[in-house]
């Protein structure tokens, strides 16, 4: 059973994912904030791989992923810094880890030095939004699953339920509800959000649902919790940090808010 | 009898698979969020535009608003100079001045009949932002189009055109501020407007359909050029058709009814910018490598890393890091030859045609008439060059050059 599948067993609940760009605000910040999150109460952690082209994303995660970028951040050096990153903090070995991020910089990898190496240094799945199920069902997916990464699929309230009903099969550890049609860190109409939310409760889905865009507090939180297992929080965390010298202080404080 | 645009071959260069694949490039790599609008298009676009109404609607616009056929022009003297027969597909003469309205015609129709309420674009030198500009004051629809910042200062009379025409003009601010990420911003808008939107993509690019949508409505070139040949001349098929890519929309439309046949010379000429190897360049296939760009596996120029390039060219249509996947297919098979000219050749090439025809061509158009330098004909041979656009928009650039 994957990390993931454990985790969602333990807890079933408000599980809250915590995402952060990589290489972001410096360099070398990602094992710190990864250690942060985990000791401040994330359940799971989502780290994004920067990309020039980041097509699903507003303008706060663009600026970070720019940011991370000229900073130096690559694929390379994101895997040399995560080696034994589960064994250097207790609080880390059960969480979940994930990586986010678009295809090319993937491919240009090599998708299966990519999968075998994100394995080996502890990533529990991969969220690729530009991975059509087309392309995973006939060539990608066996390679993630050799290395038994989980793969979640996104859905949107625009997807239709036999869609939903697909993309939940092909998943596994989690499903990724975007709670509507838009770029990350736009505003959102919670009322929509609920009803959506609702409906894809009713379909009694194999995974558990993270719901992701739009939550930002902790009253956004409680909304998604209560009709999902948990959700997924970046610009609000990005747009955090994005100023702040005293990431320690910022990242319990923006917990405590949204957990207490 | 009304005219009906020609069918694709089908499994061959002309036709994508059903998934959208040319040989291994093509697709539809988007996220989930544009699922719903693509898979619309995937759906539909075959039957709605050859819809015996749709047909008609779209012939009678492009003869009597776009202005087609456009003539086939025997360049006398530039024929002379290279000691062989050139003809000019004049594309700058459409409604607009370039090819691009060939498309924005066929997309808009399309999306009335999808019954969309709003159209968004993206452009580079303004000739697609204009063209769709253009067809949406025709049919008004509510227009934005996106153009890079840096786009924006160079293109500025097609930037006042658009605005005429009643658009919004969104400025990009991202990247490398032209064509690449004008792309983007549509594509985040078009993402944020799921419901009443409709992406009028100006080249043979993006996610699947739009590379055999927008080669199906830029085939009239090829079409025309076929019969033009044969009423004029009584020649069946011409040896060499040149054409600029910049994604490929008006080389994809003149080669598209000789992919087939062997016999004919297929070139596309990518520009080199400073040269190849300068670093200021936008020859996707001699720099790029095979990746995912805007929605399809193509050629893109990137670094090892998988982070797209921002590439250059003193023409702003087509400085662009990839090519439409259908180009990808041409240059690995070998179907087609990729050339290359630099701006300064481009220059060279448009003040020429100047001197020598009295047609002052678009800069990207100039990239296909420099290339003309670059192949050995024979005093017999049939040679097209697809004249994609006229330069009144690029005034601002040869002024510059003149001053000199
Ligand atoms: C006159 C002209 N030719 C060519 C191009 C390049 O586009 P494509 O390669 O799609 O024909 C443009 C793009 O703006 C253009 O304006």
């Amino acid at each position: 059973m994957s990390r993931l599948e454990q985790l969602f067993i333990k807890k079933k609940k408000n599980i809250l994912n915590i995402y952060c760009t990589a290489g972001f605000p410096a360099l070398n910040s990602t094992l710190n904030i990864i250690s942060l999150l985990a000791e401040n109460g994330a359940d799971i952690i989502e780290i994004g791989m920067p990309y020039s082209d980041p097509l699903a994303d507003g303008e706060t995660i663009q600026s970070s992923s720019n940011k991370a970028l000229s900073n130096g951040m690559t694929i390379h050096k994101l895997f040399e810094q995560l080696k034994k990153f589960r064994s250097q903090n207790s609080f880390l070995k059960n969480k979940g880890v994930v990586l986010m991020g678009y295809m090319n910089p993937v491919l240009q990898y090599g998708f299966e030095k990519f999968c075998a190496d994100a394995a080996n240094v502890g990533i529990d799945g991969l969220i690729l939004p530009d991975l059509p199920e087309h392309e995973f069902e006939t060539e990608y997916g066996a390679i993630i699953k050799k290395y038994g990464l989980d793969f979640i699929f996104l859905v949107t309230p625009e997807t239709s339920e036999h869609r939903v009903r697909k993309l939940d099969k092909l998943s596994s550890g989690f499903l990724y509800a975007v709670s509507s049609s838009a770029t990350t860190g736009k505003e959102k109409d919670f009322n929509a959000v609920e009803i959506y939310l609702q409906k894809l409760q009713s379909y009694q889905l194999k995974n558990p649902v993270l719901v992701g865009f739009g939550i930002k507090d902790k009253q956004t939180f409680t909304t998604a919790c209560k009709h999902a297992n948990g959700a997924i929080i970046g610009t609000a965390y990005i747009k955090a940090i994005e100023n702040s010298n005293n990431i320690e202080e910022i990242t319990k404080n923006f917990l405590q808010s949204i957990l207490n | 009898m009304i005219n009906v645009m020609m069918p694709a071959n089908k499994g061959t260069y002309q036709q994508p698979d059903i998934f959208g694949y040319y040989g291994k490039f093509g697709g539809a790599y988007i996220p989930e969020m544009l699922h719903k609008n693509v898979e619309e298009l995937q759906n539909n676009y075959l039957n709605i535009i050859y819809e015996s109404s749709f047909q008609k609607e779209f012939q009678q616009l492009l003869k009597d608003y776009v202005g087609r056929p456009t003539p086939l022009y025997f360049a006398q003297r530039l024929s002379k100079l290279h000691n062989t027969n050139i003809y000019l597909k004049r594309e700058d003469l459409c409604h607009t001045g370039a090819h691009k309205i060939n498309n924005t015609i066929g997309q808009i129709l399309l999306a009335q009949r999808l019954g969309k309420k709003r159209i968004i674009a993206e452009t580079g030198a303004g000739q697609h932002g204009v063209a769709t500009a253009t067809v949406c004051a025709l049919k008004g629809i509510e227009c934005i189009v996106y153009m890079g910042e840096k786009d924006i200062e160079r293109q500025a009379p097609n930037v006042a055109r658009m605005k005429m025409l009643g658009a919004k003009v969104i400025p990009a601010k991202s990247g490398s501020k032209t064509l690449k990420d004008a792309t983007n911003e549509a594509i985040r808008d078009w993402i944020n407007n799921p419901n009443d939107t409709h992406y009028i993509i100006g080249s043979v690019v993006g996610p699947h359909p739009y590379p055999d949508m927008v080669a199906r409505f830029q085939s009239i070139i090829s079409e025309e050029i076929k019969k033009q040949l044969k009423e004029k001349n009584n020649i069946e098929i011409p040896t060499h058709v040149i054409a600029c890519v910049g994604g490929g929309s008006n080389a994809a439309g003149a080669f598209y009814h000789f992919l087939d046949n062997m016999s004919v010379q297929l070139i596309a000429v990518e520009a080199a910018g400073c040269g190849i190897n300068s670093g200021q360049s936008a020859a996707t296939t001699q720099l790029g490598k095979p990746g995912i760009l805007h929605g399809s596996k193509s050629i893109v120029m990137q670094t090892e890393d998988g982070q797209v390039i921002e590439p250059h060219s003193v023409s702003a249509g087509l400085d662009y890091p990839g090519i439409g996947p259908l180009h990808a297919h041409l240059f690995e098979s070998g179907r087609a030859k990729f050339l290359s000219a630099t701006d300064d050749e481009a220059l060279n090439a448009a003040f020429e045609l100047a001197k020598l025809e009295g047609i002052i061509p678009a800069l990207e158009s100039a990239h296909a008439l420099a290339a003309l330098h670059q192949i050995k004909f024979k005093m017999n041979d049939t040679v097209i060059v697809c004249l994609s656009g006229r330069g009144d928009k690029d005034l601002a650039t040869y002024m510059k050059v003149l001053d000199i």
